[in-house]
């Protein structure tokens, strides 16, 4: 920001040098099928098959994940990101970079929340967020979306929408209860510049523990607890680490 | 960046890097007025879009509302902007169609103007065609159902003119008019539009407490077994109550207009608009892209149990199969009670806004 400032007040038109501390890292945030890379360009094209047999197409994939954090093996941890919103809509929004705050050096994993914890989930709390609209209604427990995860499935012609929306999960009238995941991923090393790829493996959402059953669990799943819950049991095998180079 | 920081910088730049200069023997010393930002914004969304290159300045937002209230800019001096955007019906008209200088209809309705410096990927129109304020402006001038001119004439009577060619001086330090510092000016004036003043505004600043029937038709719109508008026109914390996103919300099994579709190529997104802001709908009707819906009582029946299906409705209105989402008669008042009370008198009224000419 400071380098920014200082080439506005000389009206500078070359390129300023950037100056960086540490080694930079790039967090990519990748999606697949059963394998097969998932990205916007599907949406509402491709069609995929879940563990259900149900034949479905995405138009939107939206998630948070928060306290993205490096670990070393002698127990020591920098946090990259507080938290960050993946949309595979909005172009440049699915991978960020830090070029910082880390050393090369090797480190034994790197982990994160799905979602917000629930220290972190605080109602309002966050401006951008907040003009994404990514707002959890109150009357559900407040905070954020989790995820927007939509599209249709069924056969050609008599589609019907499926809305996979995860947040906080209401017991009852003003009981909640919460249901972020937290995912730790496999060591690698990092050199001056390295890419992670984190590999969200989206049929997962549709299999394990639970075999989903669209005809079940479509819409209005935001007040549904079972279908809250298990959203947040499916997550568990949803990440995995990817290529690192 | 704070506030002041931006400011600084923004003046700093603006100072030392006009490369226009002095003219004639006034001195250009344009007085920076950054937008007043209502509480409730500051608090809750990101700040407005303002590009680095066209500072909110007294003279230049003087200048905008001039332009924006003058017929000079139309091909015959009949028209101007406010002719489809009038500050009693929050910027928009209050016909279906709007009627351009030919005479001539175009196939949609006009949109209210307010916000616009908080439609943060600044896509503009129901189908997104324009980006940035700046560039929205350059269309009507040219458009031949519109005000049918060209820029090249309209500059030059803008030129010829005995106020204009001081007041660009005065807003942009030179005598030399060109559509873009006409557009910049315009652009300038329309980012002061600012609506946030609403009975509902009020309650969220606990300044008011809002009826039984307001409340109960908050929770209809923001309840996804219920009303299920929140997901795309925004929430308490999201004021603006739009998403700026494109959407299909199952008006037609066919497209007369393809809309978004229109602008990409892609057909995945024939039949999508822009959410539009649900504030001030007290004064824009007609409704939809097409002013297809002249009450508020139709709009709610449309998504209670109106939906028509197409390929690319959104799957956020999930009773389509059922025709919507099946509101109760005493839901339906009340969520027209809790529109209603977005709507902001105060903006309509606003001195500094209407006709300076
Ligand atoms: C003949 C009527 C007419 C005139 C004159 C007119 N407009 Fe519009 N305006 C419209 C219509 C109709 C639309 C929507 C058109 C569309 O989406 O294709 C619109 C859309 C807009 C929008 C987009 C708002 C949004 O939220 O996306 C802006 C901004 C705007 N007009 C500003 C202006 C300005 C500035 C002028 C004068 C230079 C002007 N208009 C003159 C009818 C008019
Ligand atoms: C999937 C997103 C979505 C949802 C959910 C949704 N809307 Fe809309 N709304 C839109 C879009 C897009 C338009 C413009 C459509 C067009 O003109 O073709 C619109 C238009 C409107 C308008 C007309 C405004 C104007 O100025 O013309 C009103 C009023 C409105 N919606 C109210 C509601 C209410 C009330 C609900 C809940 C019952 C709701 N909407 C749910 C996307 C949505």
């Amino acid at each position: 920001m400071l380098v920014l400032i200082i080439s506005l007040l000389g009206c500078d038109d070359k390129d300023s040098e950037t100056i960086t501390f540490g080694d930079a890292i790039t967090i990519n945030f990748n999606h697949y099928w059963d394998g097969e890379k998932v990205s916007s360009a599907d949406f509402n094209v491709e069609t995929y098959t879940n563990a259900n047999n149900d034949i479905l197409t995405i138009s939107k994939l939206r998630y948070l994940v928060s306290n993205i954090t490096l670990h070393k093996s002698d127990g020591s941890s920098t946090k990259l990101i507080d938290y960050y919103l993946v949309d595979l809509s909005t172009l440049g929004n699915t991978s960020f970079s830090i070029s910082d705050i880390i050393d090369a050096d090797s480190y034994s994993s790197i982990s994160f929340t799905f979602g917000f914890n629930e220290a972190d989930n605080i109602d309002g709390n966050y401006l951008d967020l907040n003009s994404a609209s990514w707002n959890w209604p109150a009357m559900l427990g407040g905070g954020y979306h989790f995820m927007q995860f939509e599209g249709k499935y069924g056969a050609t012609g008599t589609e019907n929408p499926f809305a996979y929306h995860n947040g906080t999960a209401r017991v009852s009238t003003g009981v909640f209860e919460q249901n972020f995941f937290d995912v730790s991923l496999g060591g690698f090393s990092t050199t001056e510049n390295t890419t992670v790829e984190i590999k969200m493996n989206v049929d997962q959402w549709f299999e394990n523990p639970y075999t989903w059953d669209l005809d079940t669990y479509n819409t209005t799943l935001m007040p549904n607890y079972d279908a809250q819950k298990l959203m947040q049991q499916n997550g568990a095998s949803v990440f995995s680490l990817g290529t690192i180079n | 960046m704070k506030n002041w920081l931006k400011i600084a910088v923004i003046a700093i730049l603006f100072v030392s890097c006009d490369d226009v200069g002095i003219e004639g023997y006034t001195p250009y010393s344009p007085t920076l007025q950054p937008l007043n930002i209502p509480q409730i914004f500051v608090a809750n969304i990101l700040p407005p879009v303002i590009p680095i290159n066209n500072p909110q300045t007294v003279e230049g937002v003087s200048l905008g509302r001039k332009l924006f209230y003058d017929t000079i800019l139309s091909g015959d001096n009949t028209q101007s902007c406010a002719a489809c955007h009038s500050p009693e019906n929050a910027f928009t008209d209050s016909d279906r169609f709007s009627v351009g200088i030919d005479g001539l209809l175009g196939n949609r309705n006009s949109m209210p103007l307010f916000n616009l410096a908080w439609n943060y990927n600044e896509k503009f129109f129901w189908d997104g065609r324009s980006f940035a304020i700046e560039g929205q402006a350059l269309e009507p001038v040219k458009n031949p159902i519109e005000m049918h001119n060209t820029w090249n004439n309209a500059v030059i009577s803008l030129q010829n003119h005995n106020e204009y060619p001081d007041l660009f001086f005065e807003a942009f330090g030179t005598r030399t008019i060109d559509s873009t510092l006409v557009t910049k000016a315009i652009a300038q004036f329309e980012r002061t539009l600012i609506s946030a003043n609403s009975r509902f505004d009020k309650h969220l600043l606990g300044q008011i407490t809002l009826t039984a029937s307001e409340l109960n038709g908050f929770n209809v719109f923001m309840d996804e077994s219920k009303g299920d508008c929140f997901h795309c026109h925004g929430n308490a914390n999201n004021p603006l109550w739009t998403d700026n996103d494109f959407h299909n919300n199952g008006l037609d099994a066919t497209f007369l207009d393809i809309g978004l579709g229109q602008f990409t190529g892609n057909p995945a997104d024939n039949g999508k608009f822009k959410s539009p802001s649900l504030r001030n709908l007290e004064f824009t009707a007609p409704y939809m892209h097409d002013g297809r819906f002249t009450t508020i009582d139709d709009v709610i029946n449309h998504y209670s149990e109106g939906l028509v299906n197409s390929p690319t409705i959104d799957p956020l209105m999930k009773s389509v199969n059922s025709g919507g989402v099946q509101l109760s008669d005493s839901d339906k008042a009340d969520l027209k009670a809790f529109l209603l009370s977005l709507s902001d008198s105060e903006f309509i009224t606003n001195p500094d806004f209407q006709n300076p000419n």
